[in-house]
Formats: C-alpha cells, sequence, structure tokens
C-alpha cells in the first residue's frame, strides 16, 4: 500500500524556554492510501495540535511530515495556500460555514477559489451530493439548517475537491447522538466507496469505532495504536474502550 | 484608582479600534476650531471698512452654522461611542460577572471618555491652530489682502468655544454610555455576540419591482428640478422632487442589495469565480442591515458634492465677472422725470432733474479734476410701453407660464447712439439701426429666454407714433448699469431720430478716476461719497452710486462667504458619513476575521483574500457615493439654475477642487479602514 501521510519525529513546544509545554513529543506513524484513521486522546493530550500541523495551520518545532512523498513543513506562503486548497479536506467541530452563504455556495467557494469553472462546480456538487444525501438542503442557509446537516455539507465540501487526506477535528463534537450516526456512516460511505483518506481526531470512543485504525494518543506522545481488522464496529468500540481504561481516567467522558 | 489603570490600559489596549473615532474626534475638533477662529486672522485687520462689514456678517453666520455643526458632531460622537460600546460587550460582561457594579463600569468608560476627550481636544486644537495658518493664506486670498504683514495667529475665543461646544458633546456622550450600560443584561453582554444573525432575506422580485419604482420616481424627481425647473410654482414646490428623491433613495438601497444579488446570481461563472460570491454575500447583508444609515449618507454625500462645487465656482465666477460687470471705475444712475408735485417746498424742480454730471459739479466733486473721462447718456420710457407691451399676441402664452414676473413696470428705452457711446467705454459691441427697427439689450439669462420667446415670432411694438419690428430675432448680450452680477433684464433700444426727449426717465454718468493705484482710486472716491453729507444734496434728487470698489468688494466679501460656509459644512459632512461607514464595517470585523479565518483555511491565496476585503470594503464605501453623484449630477444643475444670475463660469474647477476634498476625506477614511480591517483579519484567531 502507497504511503500517504508519513509523520516523523515531529515536536511542537509552546511557550518560552522557562514553562516550555511538549504539546508533541516526538511522535512518528504513518497513513496508508484508503484508510480512515482515527486518534483518540483526552483534551491537553496534543491531538488537535497534531491535526493543526498536518493541516499546515501551525508549524512544528521539528521534524518532518510528508504527504505523497513532499515535505510540507519546507512549504510557505502561497505554496502552503495552494498545497492546503489543493490536497486537504478540512471538517470542523463548529463546520466552519460561512453564514452568509447557502449551502451550495459554501461547496462551491471551495472549487471556486481554485479556479474551477461554474460549470465542473456544478456537475461535481450535484454527482456528490446525491452520493451523500444531501441534495435536498443544498439552497438553505446554515441557520436553517440541524447540527447534522451543516456537519454533512461541511463533508460534502471537504471532499468535493477529491483531496488526498481528508482531516477531521471532533466531527461529532457538536452533534447529537442519532445526527453523529448517520455523519460516521457517510464517513465510512466517503471512505470505502470515495476512496477518501481521512484522518479524524476524537476524544469519543463510539466515533473512534467507525474507523479502521485507532491511535492513541497521552501527553504528546504515541500511547497505543489498535487495528480494526476483520472485528465488527460493536467489538471495536470494546477493544477501543479496553485501551481507555488503560489509560487512565482521563478518558471517562468518552462515551 | 484601579478603575482610573484599568480604563487607561483600555485604551493602550484598543488603540487600533479606536484610531478611526480618534482621527474623526481630532479632525472635527480642528475643524471646528479652524471655521471659529477665521475672525482673528490678522490678514483681516488689512482689509477696508467696508469689507470688514462683511466680514462681520460671515463670522455670525458661521457661529450660527457652527451650532449646526455642534449638532451633526454630537450625533456623530454619541454613534461612534455606541458602536466601541458594542465591541466591547464581552469585556464588560466579564466585569460584571466578577462582581464589578454597573456604577463602576460606568465609571471606567467615564474616564475613558475624559482621557480620549482631552487628548482629542489637545490634539485636534494644536492641528487646528495649524491649519488656521493655512487658512490665512485662503482668506487673504479671498480678499486681496495684504500677506507681507502674516503673523501666527491664536484665537483664544475660539479655543475657548471650541472646548464649551466639545465639552457639552463629551458630557453627553457620558450620559449616553451610563444610560445603555445601565440597561443591558449580563447575557447579552456574554453572548451577543454569538447569537447566530438570522440573515434576512427579501423576495427579489419584490426588490426588483420596488427599485424599478424607485428608480421611476427618482427620474421624476431629476425631471422636476431641471428640465422642468420652471414648473416649480412657489418655493415650498421645490421641497416635493426633495422628498421624492429622499424616499426613493431609502427604497433604492432597500431593494439595491436583492437586486444585485439576482443579477449576479443569474450571471453563475461571474458569480461563482474566486471569492465573489462571498463578496457578494457580505455586501448584501450589510446593506440590508443598514438601509437608513446608508440613505442618510447617500444624501449627505450629495449634500456635500452640491454646496461644495456650486459654492466654489460662485466665488469663481463673481471674481471672473469683475472685469466684465465693472468696466468702469464709477457708474451713477439718477432719476431726471420728477414730478411738480413731488418738489418740496421752496426748491426748484430744475435742480431736482439736473443731469449727474450738473449735480455733481453742484456738490462740489469737480468731474473734469477728478475723472479722467466719462460718459452721459439718458434713458427714455413711456407710459403705453411695459414689458406685456413687448410680447405682441404671445402675451397669453407667456403670462400663463411666468406667472411670478411683474409685467407692468416700464421697458427701458435708449437710443442706440448712446449705447454705443457706453458699448466702446465697456469694449461690447456697437449696433446701429433705422428709424423703423428696434433690437433688445439683455444679459440676464432668465429674462432672454422670454424676451426671444416673443423676438423670434417678429413681435412689433408702437412707440412714439411708429411701428417697430425688431432687427434681431434674439436678445444680444449687453448691459448699461454696473451691478455685480448679470441682472440687466432688457433695455430696448431704437433710432435716436424717432425719440421724443420728452419720455426722458433717468440719467446715467459713467467715469473712471484719475489715478493709477488702487489708494489714489479709493481718495477720489471717499471725496465722491462726501458729497452725501452736503446739505443741499437732497435737492439734487437720490444719486445711485456703484463703483467698481464697492462692487468687488461684495462680491468677494460674499464669495467667501459662500465658500466658508461650503467648505464648513462639507468637510463636516463628509467627515460624518465616511466616519460611519468606517466603524459601521470595523465593527463587523470580529465577524469579518471569523470568516476571513474560515477562508484562509480552505486553502485562499492571501492576495486572494486581500483582494475580496479590498472589494468589500471598496464596494461599502462606493454604492453610497456613486448614487450620491447621480444625485448631484442633477443638483449642481439646480443649483446652476437657482444662481444663474451669479453666473456659473468655473464650474468644472470647482468641480476638481470637489473631487479633490472627496478623494482625499473620502479616500482617506477608506484607506484607513481597508488597514485597520487588514490588520484585524491578519492575527490568527487564537
Amino acid at each position: 500500500m502507497e504511503k500517504l501521510l508519513k509523520i516523523e519525529n515531529v515536536e511542537k513546544y509552546y511557550g518560552s524556554r522557562s514553562s516550555l509545554t511538549k504539546a508533541l513529543d516526538n511522535i512518528s506513524f504513518e497513513v496508508e492510501k484508503g484508510e480512515f484513521v482515527a486518534i483518540m486522546g483526552s483534551s491537553g493530550s496534543g491531538k488537535t495540535t497534531l491535526l493543526n500541523v498536518i493541516s499546515t495551520i501551525d508549524k512544528v518545532t521539528s521534524g518532518h511530515i510528508y504527504i505523497s512523498g513532499e515535505d510540507i513543513t519546507k512549504l510557505k506562503g502561497n505554496a502552503l495556500n495552494k498545497f492546503r486548497r489543493e490536497e486537504l479536506g478540512f471538517i470542523f467541530q463548529d463546520f466552519n460555514l460561512l453564514d452568509t452563504l447557502t449551502a451550495y455556495e459554501n461547496v462551491a467557494l471551495q472549487l471556486s477559489i481554485q479556479n474551477i469553472g461554474y460549470k465542473e462546480i456544478e456537475t461535481r456538487i450535484k454527482k456528490i451530493s446525491r452520493e451523500l444525501g444531501i441534495e435536498n438542503i443544498l439552497d438553505k442557509y446554515p441557520y436553517q439548517m440541524s447540527g447534522g446537516q451543516k456537519q454533512r455539507v461541511a463533508s460534502l465540501r471537504a471532499i468535493i475537491s477529491n483531496p488526498k487526506l481528508v482531516l477531521a477535528d471532533e466531527p461529532t463534537g457538536a452533534l447529537d447522538s442519532k445526527s453523529a450516526k448517520m455523519l460516521l456512516e457517510k464517513f465510512n460511505y466517503m471512505n470505502e466507496s470515495l476512496e477518501a483518506t481521512i484522518l479524524m481526531v476524537t476524544h469519543d470512543a463510539f466515533t473512534a469505532s467507525y474507523a479502521s485504525r485507532v491511535i492513541f494518543i497521552k501527553d504528546g506522545k504515541i500511547f497505543n495504536e489498535i487495528r480494526r481488522g476483520d472485528n465488527s464496529r460493536k467489538e471495536f468500540f470494546d477493544k477501543i474502550i479496553d485501551v481507555v481504561t488503560l489509560l487512565g481516567g482521563d478518558l471517562n467522558d468518552a462515551l | 484608582m484601579m478603575l482610573y489603570k484599568l480604563s487607561l490600559k483600555n485604551i493602550r489596549k484598543s488603540f487600533k479600534d479606536y484610531l478611526i473615532y480618534f482621527f474623526t474626534l481630532i479632525l472635527g475638533v480642528a475643524i471646528f476650531y479652524v471655521f471659529n477662529a477665521l475672525d482673528s486672522q490678522t490678514v483681516l485687520l488689512n482689509v477696508t471698512s467696508s469689507t470688514y462689514d462683511i466680514i462681520e456678517l460671515m463670522i455670525n453666520i458661521l457661529s450660527g452654522v457652527s451650532v449646526f455643526v455642534s449638532f451633526v458632531l454630537g450625533f456623530l460622537i454619541i454613534y461612534a461611542s455606541r458602536f466601541l460600546i458594542k465591541r466591547r460587550n464581552k469585556e464588560f460582561g466579564i466585569y460584571l460577572t466578577l462582581g464589578m457594579s454597573k456604577r463602576k463600569i460606568s465609571a471606567i468608560l467615564f474616564f475613558e471618555t475624559l482621557f480620549i476627550g482631552i487628548i482629542s481636544l489637545i490634539i485636534g486644537i494644536l492641528l487646528g491652530i495649524s491649519l488656521s495658518q493655512f487658512m490665512s493664506i485662503l482668506v487673504a486670498n479671498l480678499f486681496d489682502a495684504d500677506m507681507t504683514k502674516f503673523q501666527f495667529v491664536f484665537s483664544s475665543s475660539a479655543c475657548i468655544k471650541t472646548l464649551i461646544y466639545f465639552g457639552i458633546m463629551y458630557v453627553l456622550v457620558m450620559i449616553f454610555n451610563t444610560i445603555s450600560i445601565s440597561k443591558c443584561k449580563l447575557i447579552d453582554l456574554l453572548y451577543g455576540n454569538k447569537r447566530s444573525e438570522k440573515i434576512k432575506f427579501k423576495n427579489p422580485y419584490l426588490c426588483i419591482a420596488v427599485f424599478i419604482v424607485s428608480v421611476i420616481v427618482l427620474a421624476k424627481a431629476y425631471y422636476m428640478v431641471t428640465t422642468g425647473f420652471t414648473e416649480l410654482e412657489s418655493f415650498q414646490d421645490i421641497f416635493i422632487p426633495i422628498i421624492m428623491g429622499s424616499v426613493s433613495t431609502f427604497f433604492i438601497f432597500w431593494s439595491l442589495s436583492g437586486l444585485i444579488l439576482k443579477l449576479v446570481l443569474s450571471i453563475k461563472s461571474v458569480y461563482f469565480k474566486g471569492l465573489n460570491s462571498f463578496v457578494l454575500r457580505q455586501f448584501s447583508s450589510k446593506i440590508n442591515t443598514m438601509v437608513w444609515s446608508m440613505s442618510i449618507i447617500c444624501l449627505m454625500l450629495f449634500f456635500t458634492i452640491c454646496i461644495l462645487s456650486s459654492s466654489l465656482s460662485m466665488k469663481n465666477s463673481m471674481t471672473a465677472n469683475l472685469d466684465e460687470l465693472a468696466p468702469v471705475d464709477l457708474g451713477i444712475m439718477k432719476r431726471v422725470d420728477y414730478d411738480i408735485t413731488e418738489v418740496d417746498e421752496g426748491k426748484s424742480l430744475e435742480t431736482l432733474n439736473s443731469s449727474v454730471k450738473d449735480s455733481l459739479n453742484a456738490l462740489g466733486f469737480d468731474t473734469l479734476e477728478y475723472l479722467s473721462d466719462y460718459v452721459d447718456v439718458n434713458f427714455y420710457s413711456l407710459e403705453n410701453l411695459t414689458l406685456k407691451d413687448t410680447f405682441g399676441d404671445k402675451i397669453d402664452e407667456i403670462l400663463k407660464q411666468y406667472r411670478f414676473l411683474n409685467f407692468t413696470t416700464r421697458e427701458d428705452i435708449m437710443k442706440v447712439e448712446d449705447y454705443n457711446r457706453v458699448a466702446k467705454v465697456y469694449g461690447l459691441e456697437e449696433y446701429s439701426l433705422e428709424d423703423d427697427e428696434y433690437m433688445i439689450i439683455a444679459d440676464f439669462d432668465s429674462f432672454v429666454k422670454i424676451r426671444n420667446e416673443a423676438l423670434r415670432e417678429g413681435v412689433t411694438i408702437n412707440i412714439y407714433d411708429r411701428t417697430l419690428k425688431p432687427k434681431y430675432q434674439e436678445c444680444k448680450n449687453g448691459f448699461v448699469e454696473m451691478s455685480s452680477n448679470h441682472i440687466n433684464s432688457g433695455i430696448i433700444l431704437v433710432n435716436g431720430n424717432i425719440v421724443d426727449e420728452e419720455s426722458i426717465s433717468k440719467n446715467l454718468f459713467l467715469g473712471n478716476y484719475r489715478g493709477k493705484s488702487k489708494d489714489e482710486k479709493r481718495n477720489i472716491e471717499n471725496k465722491l461719497t462726501d458729497i452725501s453729507t452736503k446739505a443741499q444734496y437732497k435737492d439734487y434728487g437720490t444719486l445711485n452710486f456703484s463703483t467698481r470698489l464697492t462692487i468687488a468688494e461684495a462680491s468677494t466679501g460674499l464669495g467667501a462667504l459662500v465658500t466658508f460656509i461650503g467648505l464648513y459644512l462639507g468637510i463636516i459632512f463628509l467627515i460624518s458619513s465616511a466616519a460611519i461607514l468606517a466603524l459601521k464595517e470595523l465593527s463587523e470585523s470580529a465577524d469579518n476575521k471569523e470568516r476571513f479565518m474560515m477562508i484562509r483555511k480552505l486553502g485562499a491565496d492571501e492576495k486572494l483574500i486581500r483582494n475580496a476585503l479590498f472589494r468589500q470594503i471598496g464596494i461599502f464605501f462606493a454604492t453610497p457615493l456613486i448614487l450620491a453623484i447621480i444625485h448631484s449630477i442633477f443638483g449642481i444643475k439646480f443649483c446652476t439654475n437657482i444662481l444663474e444670475s451669479f453666473g456659473t463660469k468655473g464650474l468644472i474647477p470647482s468641480i476638481i477642487m470637489t473631487t479633490v476634498f472627496l478623494l482625499f476625506i473620502y479616500g482617506g477614511y477608506f484607506i484607513l479602514t481597508f488597514e485597520s480591517s487588514k490588520n484585524i483579519i491578519k492575527s490568527k484567531s487564537r
């Protein structure tokens, strides 16, 4: 399998010399193409920092991150923006939809900043929105949608430009359990049928159980890693809970 | 003491937010000072006494205008401080949750207003004092004063006045702040900005309909003030197009966002290109929330453009007209058709009806000694030749159209030979007429227009038992009496042979003083005016003087008055409207910051983002300006119609001057807003 993402000895420090916080402490792992990886950890474990350095929103203190062999820690300025808009898709906890635009326009914006023509935009949105079952809410404004609908629109936006890697930051954090389940099923669909590689950060075991692999992070270091393999989702969930228990009381808010 | 420190720190911390507010206050203070300090300009001390009367009038009017200006500025300051309070809702919410009382928060705001007030007053007055020095150059220019005696000026009275007026404004701001703090609720303060704003969308078809109706109403209003100008019967009628214009302006802004959205949405290749959809939506949501402010700003800008360009052009044309309208130093008109019943007991009718020249010499002003050259001409009038009689058959039509004219005044008749002597001195064209011909000399445009209607038809007039036909089908340009404007409503010229000397009505005497320098001429003029103090003066009837010097002074004085008031109001309006736009834009910068962060996360280039921000603010500033400019095209046309008699020369340079002011002040605010917004969205969200 092709290595899509390779993280090599990444460190990220915050603060000054006198009071140093190691948000990421020498982390290394790899993600293969077509994988659905969840990163779990409690708040303060460094998982969001990890996502931020991968998404180039933040810079590493040391180490390298390769996406398809390209070292993105070396990118600067507009090359960085170009990389971000063409190779990455984002899904955020608070949706990050522009409240002045309709769902359709929100998705279209992702493509129009890549200078893609309106006809191409239209065909792509039509096709993928049908597959995700959200074509009926495309003309609504964010304030007219439920949280689940907003997050599905955000997911559509994240995969619309065929990114190499979709990064999701607590995608179910602001959703009720029913919407969360629906969204995660869409993630599975995106992963399996649309061949999207997804890297998701969460502290929720249920959300993580939809992934094919879960990496546990504690205090900026990798603590454990488990694969779903042939297990059912339920069995995988139990396994995750075991690790969470092992991790200590920190993740007690997992359910 | 803690409150005091807190407020001081707050100002320092949010200095960038306060920058526009500060800038506006300082400009306001400076301009207020400059225009109130006009009276102490030392260059004005050297001008003549008659000019000084005009200056005094000007100072009085300007101080009246200052009261109005202080109201405008007061509203602006209160509006601005409300914006700033809104921005800091969260901060106040935290104070309240920490247990600080509302009274203490008010106290913090009180100190802040006090600091800002004091600092802005000091800087503003310092700026005002330095601007005042430039102002004296302008003043000297306007009044032809001597600039060699230039000194540094400081007006303590203007300074005190500025302090008092702005002091009152700041106190009002403090009161308003206290009220708004005491009214607010903690929940709104803490979560006020998180409440997702419901975006109201108007029905696009309704918008299009409203827009079309508004444009039609506006077009009608434009028509009424320009082409249909003559149909306005009374002064009050002018309010009808003004109200129509204002209301349609409001509805144009009301419908604009829906209309533009609908239009651009239908051109998908434009709408879905780069950040266009985002910029357009931002703009339309902003316009929707501030229809009122937009309308008021647009009307203020319209007012500014009209005032500035017409006042500057009026001043220009008045100065330019001087050589043309007052070609000689002296003109004296005197009635010489007094009746025996009008003679006082013991006086002679002959003395009363003596010519100007004889009167002057008799009163001790030696025309040969003091004047280098002179011309002496007569006017005639007849009972059967009134304005009405010059229109022949067309009279009914003209009566209907120009109801406000007085048609029963007697027309002035002159011998063409007499006129030619005047024309020679004035440098005007000379004419010759046959016994059965007449012509009309006029330069008052409105009258020329009316008279031409009759002349074109070849209307004949009956005088001295003859029927005369017009030699020309239009009035010829010219005048005989000197005045500061083109107000010759018409003189009928006929061949001298046919005139009956019995019908003489007035005698006009024109002359040039012996003397080259202004001082020499002024000395002679003083001798001339002295004769009116003599005891016998009354025996010679009334001598109507119009001299080049008085005309010059009156027109520069009036010109200066108009210029100053125009500049004063124009600048204040310009500042107010630009400041409101800038504050509105900046007050939304928190929301904008979030939105731009999202776009940045999507991977848009910095250049694209900067471009979007520039377009967003640019369109926001341009919209009211564009409508205001369209209004102004017709507004200026209307002003030139009203001010026709003043002449409207130099309209182009004055429009250029207005554009410079607009670019400087409005453009300055735009750039300031753009730069601050850029800084705000640049900073990382965390």
